[in-house]
């Protein structure tokens, strides 16, 4: 029996998508059955940023209303062999022609089959909120260090911790440790003293990312960017293991090193 | 005396309605109803009005009473229709007799805490989040969201808190938003407290000179 994470934030823009593309590929690297599911019915992007729109079949919805079994609609990375599979949510439809009750059910099923089911949540607190949490058993809230990303993972965190899921897991992403260093954002202490939950990861801001994301390629894929590295290390902390959260202060000769860590310098 | 009105005469439906002051002592409210009645007297001139007397929690004896109808009743066209008194009802609880209610967690944004008497919160108030009581606010934490003591009118309520970064501080019907009227120093626990009508923050060692009772027995 796997484990269903949803990835949420109450803003949009932080990243959800991104770091349910990065953490389930990372996971699936790391030998893990992975399963992404997507539950932005209207706005969905989980499958751009895999690079896996071409290949779209059936999606939640169809899943849901019975048009098809959950099988035929995933649709798997060939890149993992047969370890990442994600399911897409419909883009006709939108967030209240499915329910809470449906999503949990399909993400029961998943999770006989799959070590994770990562869910990514569509933007806001309302139905689509509402469907994504419903079949998690853990959940991970996306900030990036502005005020407002924080006040609305407050509003989020308030929400999840009336649910069964309970106390969610912090992943602090966006980080430019130029402005840090200036004093101009957020430090990742205050956000973790507002908030008050564990922290499971500091992500630097990569402009690599958005590139990735564009090619279809998760950013995590590329041993050569700080994001991947720290994607990476959320995975592993996921899996239990105890990794120290990585300086965000960029040394000289930093990327030789990494080169060097990964046996490429 | 401050400038804080003691006397507000609105205008409803079927005619006016006069609220007094519940805290002010009695000869100078009736001094501020007669100065009030003498300079606005003429426009209340013509037809009859309606008047109803709101007293607040003040109680008030059959005397009292009379003297507020003698007073109104000197202007030929309003006619006291009734004196009200919350204190005719079931009394309000005096401060110390207050329920103090212990809750712990965090409050978050959107989030609501209220209680009937004083409040006790073991944890923070986050930006956004709102505790609300009708006594005490003390808060073993940081408070950043919002809080409202006496929320039913007690303007001697205080808000004490570990850490006083809040978006809002409201005692009774006074809202105050730092920085503009006042800086937290800063320096371990601090109280906000209403002085005349106006927020004032000091640091909690200084809270026995606003309130006796907190006053410890030293030992010989």
């Amino acid at each position: 029996m796997g484990e269903a994470i949803v990835i949420t934030s109450g803003k949009g823009g932080v990243g959800k998508t991104t770091t349910t593309a990065n953490l389930g590929t990372a996971l699936a690297m790391l030998g893990k059955k992975v399963c992404l599911v997507d539950t932005d019915i209207g706005l969905r992007n989980l499958d751009v940023v895999l690079g896996l729109e071409n290949r779209v079949i059936y999606d939640l919805i169809d899943v849901a209303e019975g048009r098809c079994r959950l099988g035929q609609a995933l649709v798997k990375d060939k890149r993992f062999e047969d370890l990442l599979y994600m399911l897409p949510a419909a883009q006709t439809k939108d967030k209240n022609d499915i329910t809470p009750d449906q999503v949990k059910s399909i993400v029961e099923e998943l999770k006989r089959d799959f070590d994770y089911v990562i869910i990514d949540c569509p933007a806001g607190i309302e139905q689509g909120f509402r469907n994504a949490v419903a079949g998690a058993d853990k959940a991970i809230v996306v900030t990036t260090p502005e005020t407002a990303a924080v006040r609305d993972a407050d509003r989020v965190i308030g929400l999840l911790e009336q649910t069964s899921i309970g106390s969610p897991k912090l992943l602090i992403n966006r980080i430019r440790p130029s402005l840090l260093k200036r004093g101009e954002i957020l430090d990742v202490d205050e956000v973790c003293q507002v908030l008050a939950i564990d922290l499971i990861g500091i992500v630097p801001d990569d402009e690599t990312v958005i590139k990735h994301a564009n090619q279809g390629e998760p950013i995590v894929m590329n041993p050569q960017s700080r994001a991947a590295i720290a994607y990476r290390n959320v995975a592993r902390r996921i899996l239990g293991e105890t990794v120290p959260l990585m300086p965000l202060e960029e040394k000289e000769g930093f990327m030789r090193k990494v080169r060097k860590l990964f046996g490429m310098g | 005396m401050s400038g804080k009105t003691l006397v507000t005469i609105k205008g409803v439906k079927d005619g006016l309605v006069f609220v007094l002051d519940d805290r002010c002592d009695w000869e100078s409210l009736l001094k501020e109803l007669e100065d009030k009645l003498a300079r606005h007297g003429q426009q209340l001139s013509g037809p009859a009005i309606q008047v109803r007397v709101r007293l607040g929690r003040r109680p008030v004896d059959e005397d009292g009473k009379r003297k507020i109808r003698e007073i109104i009743g000197r202007y030929g066209n309003l006619l006291v229709e009734s004196i009200e008194s919350a204190a005719d009802g079931p009394p309000a609880a005096p401060r110390d007799t207050l329920p103090l209610y212990r809750v712990s967690g965090i409050v978050r944004s959107g989030q609501t805490v209220e209680r009937d008497g004083h409040l006790l919160l073991l944890g923070d108030v986050n930006p956004g989040g709102t505790v609300r009581c009708t006594g005490d606010i003390y808060i073993l934490g940081a408070l950043r969201g919002i809080a409202h003591a006496g929320c039913e009118g007690d303007t001697g309520a205080i808000i004490a808190a570990s850490l006083m970064m809040p978006m809002q501080l409201r005692i009774a019907d006074v809202i105050s938003r730092p920085p503009e009227e006042w800086v937290s120093e800063d320096s371990g626990m601090e109280f906000a407290y209403l002085r005349d009508g106006v927020m004032e923050i000091d640091r909690i060692t200084r809270l026995h000179r606003f309130r006796e009772e907190a006053t410890l027995s030293k030992g010989v």
